[in-house]
């Protein structure tokens, strides 16, 4: 493990295995003439928890984009549990099948009911039978502390809880790695607990997590390492302890200090 | 959210449901301006209504045989030249032996389509792969008699409402799915496809109907081979469907745009496929948004399937400019009579297709309750 002094909240399910989950080297994309994404090498092993950070337009949300292929990168290797991303849809498709996601504002579908939203993919994707899909959904759904309303509409439930909906539809298809891209910005403040909690269980399990975030109490808590982004780059990379006490660079030590400041 | 029981105060009194003075007094007369507004209103009322209603109701004939029940002064809508004449207005020449036919296929169609509408009735599936495969087959067989043991009976002597019907029914079948490829292709991140719809949907939407039904019956046999001349009727049915797809399409496209990006996004970030992402997610809610462009784009062209009269197809205002020709039936009021009972049927059928529209959309926002 790389941070010796966070031994006590670590429990055994957040053991960190030498398996690379994904891997990106010399990463470049542009929006037109913008440069967003500048040299980026990471790489995310088995089990690890990132957290990337920074002010906004800094390119987090592009980066994990890239992960799933949203947003294709123009240079540079994208290598996600040994399939390298590229042109080819059947690979893109096999990667986003074992890469779950869960956006800011939610996207649940609307016309379908909480657990058609969760079974969705898992009927038309996994070829998965009827039932076997309603239960997996149910478990999920009962995992986010939401199996009562698992025949209301999107509409009908409160932020929070449309949150932990998207998170169980992405775990319904049982991925491998977890993108989170600012799960909790579009949130009334008394809903942002509800949504954390449940995201600090699924560190407990073990799942291998990406979070773009400005919770930097969820970083304390379950991060083994914090990304630092800026312009475009990755300008420094601690576990949190040594990041949020000790961080090196300038630019990580103005950005906190601003946002730690209230 | 909303499903708590809150226990308040009543509404104010001004919230409350109001006796009908009160209600006029506060809707209908509340200032000078608005009642100045109501008594013109009612004033124009009151100039068309009762010479409508003495026409078509309270100084209409509404018996007799011969054209001389009509006959005479003060006398309103001559009815009786209807009755005497709905076999045309209805099958146009078909032959009149033959004519059970036809009923079979209404009806047939009427048994269908019902079950269809209602959204609760059971085996949708089945009822519309009838629908929309099975059924227009039998009606072709049935109503050409293309087959052994059934006279064939050429296009050229249908007409009336079965024209009408086969050219609206046909064109709204084929334009809501065409249109929707069109409204797809031209979202299309492939160049190629791209400009092609774009092109099919600007040429059909930049000419005229009048102009397409006369190329189609005019112009079409010109340039084909010798002896090779489709049927005049299906040639327009073909020019109509194009024609309504290129409108479908941007109706389509109109709901499309409404859809979020982070729709798509979820969607593919599930590993669902272009097609899935579309016919799942992104269509069904499309779909929605637009009900009331789609009905009104099928109501267009239901009205405007009487401009087949101008390639010599007798639909059902063709036939009953027909039957005023008639010298048997040649009353002063006839025109105007035949005209409002054209009219009444055309409305009957787009009234029809909007309620349900309303009633399909009301189904849908309750169900969604967004």
């Amino acid at each position: 493990m790389s941070e010796g002094n966070a031994a006590p909240k670590e429990t055994p399910g957040m053991r960190i295995s030498d398996k690379v989950m994904i891997e990106m080297k010399g990463v470049n994309k542009w929006f037109g003439d913008f440069h967003v994404l500048k040299d980026i090498d990471l790489t995310v092993k088995e089990g690890e928890r990132i957290v990337i950070a920074g002010p906004s337009g800094s390119g987090k949300s592009t980066l994990i984009r890239c992960i799933n292929r949203l947003e294709p990168h123009d240079e540079g290797s994208i290598v996600i549990d040994g399939i390298e991303l590229t042109e080819d849809l059947k690979r893109i498709d096999e990667v986003r099948r074992e890469v779950g996601m869960v956006f800011q504002q939610f996207n649940l579908f609307p016309h379908m009911t909480v657990l058609e939203n969760c079974t969705l993919a898992p009927l038309w994707v996994r070829k998965m039978p009827e039932a076997e899909a309603r239960d997996l959904a149910m478990s999920y759904l009962e995992r986010v502390r939401i199996p009562e309303q698992a025949n209301k509409y999107p509409g009908q439930l409160s932020g929070g809880q449309q949150q932990r909906v998207a998170i169980a539809r992405a775990l319904c298809m049982n991925p491998r790695i977890m993108l989170f891209d600012e799960p909790t910005s579009a949130l009334d403040p008394e809903m942002i607990k509800e949504v954390l909690d449940v995201m600090v269980e699924l560190a407990r399990e073990g799942m291998t997590m990406l979070c773009v975030t400005h919770e930097m109490g969820f970083a304390r808590e379950v991060a083994n390492r914090v990304v630092f982004m800026d312009g475009g780059e990755i300008i420094e990379e601690a576990p949190p302890e040594a990041f949020f006490s000790a961080p090196k660079n300038s630019r990580t030590k103005e950005f906190l200090a601003q946002i730690l400041a209230h | 959210m909303a499903m708590e029981d809150v226990t308040g105060r009543p509404p104010p009194k001004s919230q409350m449901r109001a006796s009908p003075v009160v209600w006029a007094r506060r809707n209908l007369f509340s200032s000078v301006g608005n009642t100045v507004l109501t008594l013109a209103c009612l004033y124009l009322l009151w100039l068309a209504v009762p010479p409508v209603l003495d026409f078509t109701i309270f100084s209409a004939v509404w018996s007799g045989t011969t054209r001389d029940a009509c006959l005479g002064p003060d006398k309103g809508a001559c009815w009786p030249f209807i009755r005497a004449n709905i076999g045309q207005f209805v099958y146009g020449r078909y032959p009149a032996d033959e004519i059970w036919r036809v009923n079979v296929v209404f009806g047939l169609g009427a048994v269908a389509l019902v079950p269809a509408l209602i959204p609760s009735a059971p085996a949708k599936r089945f009822n519309l792969i009838f629908l929309l495969v099975i059924y227009p087959l039998i009606a072709l067989v049935l109503l050409a008699g293309d087959r052994p043991g059934l006279r064939p009976v050429p296009t050229s002597e249908w007409g009336g409402l079965l024209v009408t019907l086969v050219v609206a029914l046909t064109g709204i079948v084929v334009s809501l799915p065409l249109g929707i490829v069109l409204a797809l292709g031209r979202r299309s991140s492939m160049p190629a496809i791209r400009m092609l719809s774009v092109i099919f949907i600007e040429f059909w939407r930049g000419v005229p109907l009048i102009t397409v039904l006369f190329m189609a019956s005019v112009m079409l046999p010109l340039f084909l081979p010798e002896g090779m001349s489709p049927d005049n009727l299906l040639r327009c049915l073909v020019g109509v469907a194009l024609f309504s797809s290129a409108y479908m399409a941007e109706v389509v496209r109109g709901g499309l745009q409404a859809i979020p990006a982070g729709q798509y996004e979820a969607a593919r970030a599930l590993g669902l496929s272009y097609w899935r992402t579309m016919g799942l997610v992104v269509l069904p809610q499309a779909l929605r948004h637009v009900i009331p462009g789609i009905v009104n784009t099928f109501i267009g062209l239901f009205k405007d399937t009487t401009l087949v009269l101008i390639v010599g197809i007798f639909d059902l205002l063709g036939q009953v400019r027909a039957q005023l020709s008639d010298p048997s039936w040649t009353v002063p009021q006839g025109a105007l009579t035949a005209y409002i009972f054209a009219a009444l049927v055309y409305w009957v059928f787009c009234f029809g297709m909007s309620q349900y529209s309303n009633f399909m959309e009301r189904r849908l926002n309750t169900a969604r309750e967004r």
